[in-house]
């Protein structure tokens, strides 16, 4: 028979095995050294209210910037967890910018962003934004980028949610430093590829 | 007779994903119907959507033609496969590989005798199992000759 105590113990090993089989494993970061990473280009592009929307707005902050359009497919599965981020971790300093590069404009966004019930920023993307990305080729492709404003990590085609979580509570655990801008505007973000 | 220009919807992108032409030129009669074939051929590894996607997001394979006097009856599309993929609930109707379309021609009678360019443009979105590629537009030039 076992006595009371052998039977907490086993209950107690019991839970913790199975909580850290609940859990999933943390995704390993792999955001690019500080040392490594180039700045992300500023911009300038209209949102869906014709508001003008900079990089530089984002002082201070992560941003993940994440071309997409209504017409594909795999930028569809990530839209949701980029809603879910954006409530979870606004208030440590993040957000998600979406650029929609859908040809028909707003016509063919604003009724998707509203059924999608999408709630972080959008502006409509063109020619020369997706340049001075180093050109995207494929979508979706997102750019993390630090408070620094630094692209930190570059994801083309769909990954998995933990890599981008991963991402962004590392580069939020990151102290501030300089400005979103401050490392050069112009400099061209092209090591994505 | 050929022709394989593709027009991406931002011109920094070159990779051509998929080829198009007609298989040879046309000859119809005046007040009679001719069919003209467009051979396709798309990269392996990719699909791009069927003429009826069943997403009212996606956009269909579509050819169209300027081809006065001549007039369009239709255009017969592939079946498109239903396929899964990992970044769709629910299967897509696609195409792949190597296929053919159909245009079906009509001459007016009064067209006029003799030897025509006429263009079409098939338009496409081709995707892998992980990214999509923007819609792409190839310029065709189909020789007709009218008797």
């Amino acid at each position: 028979m076992f006595n009371k105590k052998t039977i907490f113990v086993a209950a107690l090993l019991g839970t913790v095995v199975a909580c850290s089989m609940s859990t999933p494993p943390a995704a390993e970061p792999k955001v690019k050294a500080e040392n490594t990473r180039n700045a992300a280009a500023d911009f300038a592009l209209k949102d869906a209210d014709g508001k003008t929307v900079k990089l530089a707005d984002y002082k201070g902050k992560v941003v993940l910037l994440n071309f997409w359009a209504t017409w594909c497919a795999p930028c569809k599965v990530e839209i949701p967890w980029f809603i879910e981020f954006e409530k979870q971790y606004k208030s440590e300093g993040f957000s998600v910018l979406g650029v929609s590069m859908d040809e028909e404009g707003w016509k063919a966004v604003k009724p998707y962003l509203e059924k999608s019930k999408v709630n972080y920023r959008m502006v409509m993307g063109d020619d020369a934004m997706a340049q001075k990305y180093g050109g995207i080729e494929s979508l979706p492709t997102s750019f993390v980028i630090d408070r620094q404003g630094r692209i930190a990590a570059t994801h083309v085609g769909l990954v998995e949610r933990a890599d981008y979580e991963g991402e962004i509570r590392e580069l939020l655990r990151a102290s501030t430093g300089a400005r979103v801008g401050d490392a050069g505007d112009t400099q061209l973000a092209s090591n994505q590829h | 007779m050929l022709v394989t220009l593709a027009i991406p919807s931002w011109p920094q992108i070159n990779t051509n994903l998929a080829s198009a032409s007609p298989v040879a030129p046309v000859t119809i009669k005046r007040g009679a119907q001719a069919q003209a074939k467009v051979h396709v051929r798309l990269m392996p590894g990719y699909h791009m959507n069927s003429n009826k996607p069943l997403d009212e997001y996606l956009i269909p394979l579509r050819l169209t033609w300027t081809a006065p006097p001549l007039e369009v009856v239709r255009t017969d599309y592939p079946e498109g496969k239903m396929e899964k993929y990992a970044f769709s609930e629910k299967p897509l109707s696609v195409i792949t590989g190597d296929f053919d379309l159909v245009t079906e021609f009509h001459a007016p009678a009064a067209a006029p005798v003799g030897s025509q360019t006429v263009t079409g443009k098939l338009r496409y979105q081709a995707c892998d199992s992980r990214a999509c590629y923007p819609p792409r537009t190839i310029e065709l030039k189909l020789t007709v000759d009218v008797q």
